[in-house]
């Protein structure tokens, strides 16, 4: 299954990517298995997105999908149909915190 | 030495500032690392081209770069600072105790010896090394088993391991402080350490002569003295000539003991340098004028050092790592400010003119003498 993944700025420069990033994910599409997958295809990204040891979603990091807030649905929780078929992005968005 | 690499971290990036020995023509290169907070950048005194940078984010977390040519070119290396065993808990800001948690790392310190061996300070404060150049990182546990670990609290940075000195010739006796616990010794190369804050006073905290709890800003030393410290507190500037087995204030005519950087010139271990600072809750020099104070005695004697410093309106500040000195000849010295200027005197503080003016805030200033 390809799935869409849009990245912030800082993150894209990290990973060397430009637009958003393209990921086979094998079995079923969920918060963890797309990150899983994003995280082994760019390993520079381990423990920027959610914390590596624990896995917990780090504080200014959110998800959204479909226009809707995933940031507190059970990692392993199936994402929209519109992700799992690449019709829409899955996005990891830096909060907006000023700076 | 034909010349300066200035290393600086800001809170939106790395640059660096390379010049001649005459220190007049600068070349700017950056931002590295645009939009993060750069807590430090240091080179091996052994390699100059080995450089590493802690970048750390709100938001992503914290990163190590690498570069092997001095500053040119990076690459990201270990980032798990994973504290060994279970942490334990230290004191918050109320008192109450909070599970040790890892948030960034505040200074690299690389080896005398060895440009693959660097120590790391972090927050919440441990003491961290690499032996490959940054690919992998490991606790060494001892200093957070002192037994007062629960003790410690924050600074108003947080709490953060922020200084590492190296004896010159002996690589098992490392000084560091933390703030807010104090200055720690070891001589078995990290293993164990001693609490070393006999003789520091601190308002603020139950017991002011207690042996931990004493918010340590900066510790200096200089190679051809390393039995001599220099620290700045909170409030006070002190001195030991024993190793820190016992502190006496040289704060002397200082118009505020408080601040946070100290060094010492590159040739002469009784002059030293501080930035005086209003106060703890006024964080900008007195009366808007922008003076370092520079002691030919070890301390108690003072005097200001203001040619080429803002001597009305300036209300920067100058944190604990953002001064520093070169070993040229005509030594060099180096801070940068919160206001984004980083200024160079060429002559021992004599006269002073600024690099840059504009950066972001200035977290750190490293030298290397190239």
């Amino acid at each position: 299954m390809s799935v869409r993944v849009k990245l912030p700025t800082h993150l894209r420069r990290l990973a060397g990517v430009d637009g958003e990033v393209s990921l086979d994910v094998t079995g079923e599409v969920t918060t963890e298995t797309v990150l899983a997958a994003l995280e082994a295809r760019y390993p520079v990204l381990r423990g920027t997105i959610r914390d590596a040891a624990t896995g917990r979603r780090r504080a200014y990091v959110r998800y959204f999908a479909c226009e809707q807030d995933l940031s507190h649905d059970p990692p392993g929780k199936p994402l929209p149909p519109r992700v799992t078929d690449g019709s829409e992005p899955f996005l990891v968005v830096g909060s907006m915190a000023g700076g | 030495m034909t010349g300066v690499r200035v290393l600086v971290g800001t809170r939106k990036g790395a640059f660096v500032l390379t010049s001649d020995g005459a220190r007049k023509n600068w070349e700017v290169a950056g931002p590295h690392f645009g939009g993060w907070e750069i807590y430090h950048v240091a080179g091996s005194p052994v390699d100059p081209d080995r450089v590493y940078a802690s970048q750390t984010s709100a938001w992503f977390g914290q990163l190590i770069q690498r570069s092997d040519d001095g500053g040119r070119t990076w690459r990201t290396v270990g980032k798990e600072f994973l504290y060994d065993g279970d942490p334990g808990t230290h004191q918050y800001y109320d008192g109450t105790q909070v599970p040790w948690e890892f948030k960034r790392v505040w200074h690299l310190e690389p080896s005398l010896s060895d440009p693959d061996l660097v120590y790391a300070g972090i927050e919440d404060a441990g003491f961290f090394r690499t032996t490959d150049g940054g690919t992998n990182w490991d606790e060494l546990p001892g200093l957070r088993a002192h037994g007062t670990g629960p003790s410690w609290g924050p600074g108003a940075g947080g709490l953060c391991l922020h200084t590492i000195l190296q004896h010159p010739t002996d690589p098992q006796r490392l000084f560091i402080a933390i703030s807010a616990a104090g200055a720690f010794r070891t001589d078995d190369g990290g293993k164990s350490w001693t609490a070393i804050n006999r003789g520091l006073v601190s308002d603020g905290i139950p017991d002011p002569d207690a042996e931990v709890g004493h918010c340590v800003h900066r510790l200096a030393m200089h190679p051809a003295r390393p039995d001599t410290l220099y620290m700045q507190k909170h409030w006070d500037v002190m001195r030991s000539d024993d190793a820190g087995d016992n502190w006496r204030e040289v704060s002397g005519n200082l118009p505020s003991d408080f601040g946070f950087p100290i060094a010492v010139h590159a040739h002469e271990p009784e002059t030293i340098y501080v930035v005086p600072i209003t106060s703890d809750s006024e964080h900008y020099p007195p009366e808007g004028r922008l003076r370092v104070y520079r002691s030919r005695t070890g301390g108690d004697e003072w005097e200001p050092l203001t040619a080429g410093l803002p001597q009305q309106h300036c209300y920067v500040n100058v944190l604990r790592d953002a001064m520093a000195v070169d070993s040229l000849d005509d030594c060099g010295i180096y801070f940068g400010t919160s206001g984004g200027q980083v200024y160079c005197s060429p002559d021992s503080g004599d006269t002073w003119s600024p690099i840059v003016s504009h950066l972001p805030g200035v977290l750190s200033v490293e030298v290397q003498t190239l």
